[in-house]
């Protein structure tokens, strides 16, 4: 079985993000980029099941940048057999990831894609639902749990108030939630490995598929600031600013 | 322009997330309907239809609908959405789920956890967990939203919209309901609560969370929170966990125990109106945007706020 894992660089999740002056979009210039951690869950898991034997190849895509190769290889570090960047400066939002990712898909024919269920940049939580829908297959978004046999995958899914099981027929997209797995650090062998694996670097639009922006950016602002209270004494005090503020 | 929204329901009940969608549509266009769709949902349905503003009420029942499967909720709103113009639906964890699958079956981008309704086409949504708002205009015919209902106020009740049922589509046939694991709890829902109580890693252990956070929580009458690390370690369910990668709640009063405020935390909790913060640590982040900031150990700071909500009341 081959799965497919979707990863994307993105800023890494320690760093303070700060709004461009001219508000057209975040200062991303000489600030650390990571894979995003959710894209790491993934991989993970995609991995753990080749280790069970569930799965037979893990491929590694990423749409992005040149330095995004640094991302897929990462990728292969903890386990992915080989790797494939679409590359382009444009970041394409998530209905042109989900496009791409189906054209590759369509070359590719693997029986599962794995993904993060979003990325900690546009926050969207968007491209593996979208994706799901262009192929037409089933969906099982926010994972904590997938247990692969046969033609099904059973996946336990974070719900609102919850968990709900859900069984999909494969091939299915599944997005991955936190508490999926904790990723592994890749061991300093591991990464030597990763570096002869193959990686495969493709012009994104020579794929033919629409990448066009659906959504123009207005403006980028930093959101309105709070500032600090006041200190109390003890929790009596607090207790009675809660009354005063008609909370009791 | 027409709008339509998916009532956000669950237990039989309507959710006030609902009415919020609702004056986020009133917002973009006057021909407002809410389709209701689910298992067992004519209470639901009959609650929708007295909001004041909607139109017409649509209702769509089957078991995959009930259980609240992608592939039914979007083989049901695609062809719907050939009478509308843009649909709402609450940045619920369902919302989330049903939104994208609809928005790319319509060939049109999704605009994510709306805050603010600039025009009919242009919208406000945070990105890089609330770090930075981003303002959008959509170019796509019909517009696809998730919406933080904690952003905008519920709209009234007063309406006597008609409800009509639909087909309900051909439901999710790759996908096989397995199970429900719901946490069962007297205490309000935590994105819609006024209170939320919320416990941190400080507090050590689920036993500890259990005998500190809960009970000062229903002596407030509040839901129960959590920060991801409390999460992380075990001491809270994931349900409980509020930030970026949890619940964004915005209640009258946020209570933060034991919490050091890390930005993903803070992203899900500082709209909130009044926020207080018991920490130990005087230089926790949480101080700096906590209108209230009690520097002391929890373990006194608690048992001493229990006693003194006694005396107040």
């Amino acid at each position: 079985m081959k799965v497919l894992v979707p990863v994307k660089r993105a800023i890494d999740y320690n760093v303070k993000v700060r709004v461009k002056a001219d508000h057209t979009g975040v200062d991303l210039a000489n600030v650390k980029m990571s894979m995003n951690p959710f894209c790491e869950i993934a991989v993970e898991e995609a991995v753990r099941q080749q280790e069970k034997g569930t799965v037979s190849e893990v491929l590694a895509v990423s749409i992005g940048p040149i330095q995004a190769q640094d991302t897929i290889r990462t990728a292969m570090a903890i386990g992915a057999d080989r790797g494939l960047l679409l590359q382009t400066d444009a970041d394409p939002q998530p209905l042109a990831v989900a496009k791409l990712l189906k054209a590759i898909v369509d070359e590719e024919k693997p029986d599962l894609v794995i993904m993060g269920k979003q990325a900690i940049d546009g926050d969207n939580n968007a491209a593996g639902q979208m994706l799901a829908a262009l192929l037409d297959w089933p969906q099982a978004t926010f994972a904590s749990k997938i247990e692969i046999s046969g033609k099904t995958a059973t996946v336990t899914r974070e719900v609102d108030g919850g968990l709900q099981t859900v069984e999909v027929t494969l091939p299915a997209v599944i997005t991955v939630d936190l508490r999926l797995n904790e990723p592994r650090y890749a061991s300093l062998p591991n990464i030597m490995k990763a570096k002869k694996k193959p990686l495969e670097v493709r012009d994104a639009a020579s794929l033919g598929v629409d990448m066009a922006p659906r959504l123009k950016v207005v403006t980028v602002t930093e959101p309105p600031k709070r500032e600090a209270g006041v200190k109390v004494a003890d929790a009596a005090e607090l207790a009675a600013k809660f009354k005063a503020a008609g909370l009791l | 322009m027409a709008v339509l929204i998916i009532a956000d329901h669950g237990e039989g009940v309507l959710r006030d997330a609902t009415h919020k969608t609702v004056t986020a549509a009133t917002q973009i266009g006057r021909e407002i309907d809410i389709l209701v769709a689910g298992k067992g949902i004519d209470a639901i349905a009959a609650s929708a239809a007295k909001i004041a503003g909607v139109r017409a009420v649509l209702t769509a029942e089957s078991d995959a609908l009930g259980q609240g499967l992608a592939e039914a909720f979007a083989s049901l709103t695609v062809p719907l959405m050939a009478g509308y113009d843009a649909l709402l639906v609450s940045a619920t964890a369902q919302g989330k789920n049903i939104a994208p699958r609809i928005a790319a079956k319509l060939d049109v981008a999704q605009i994510s956890d709306v805050i603010a309704v600039v025009s009919a086409d242009t919208f406000v949504h945070p990105i890089y967990a609330g770090n930075a708002l981003e303002t959008v205009q959509s170019s796509d015919p019909k517009k696809v939203l998730t919406v933080r209902a904690s952003a905008f106020d519920s709209a009234a009740e007063g309406g006597s919209a008609k409800i009509s049922s639909v087909d309900p589509g051909p439901g999710a046939p790759g996908t096989k309901f397995i199970s429900d694991a719901m946490v069962k709890s007297d205490r309000p829902e935590l994105a819609g609560a006024k209170i939320v109580v919320s416990g941190g890693r400080a507090l050590g252990s689920a036993e500890e969370f259990q005998s500190v956070i809960e009970p000062l929580a229903d002596k407030l009458g509040a839901a129960v929170g959590a920060s991801r690390a409390a999460v992380d370690a075990g001491y809270a369910p994931n349900d409980y966990q509020v930030g970026q990668t949890g619940k964004v709640v915005a209640p009258d009063l946020y209570l933060a125990i034991g919490i050091s405020g890390a930005i993903q935390h803070l992203a899900g909790m500082k709209d909130s109106k009044i926020i207080a913060a018991i920490n130990k640590d005087p230089d926790a982040p949480i101080f700096a945007i906590a209108d209230y900031g009690l520097v002391q150990d929890y373990k006194v700071a608690v048992p001493e706020m229990m006693k003194a909500l006694d005396a107040l009341k």
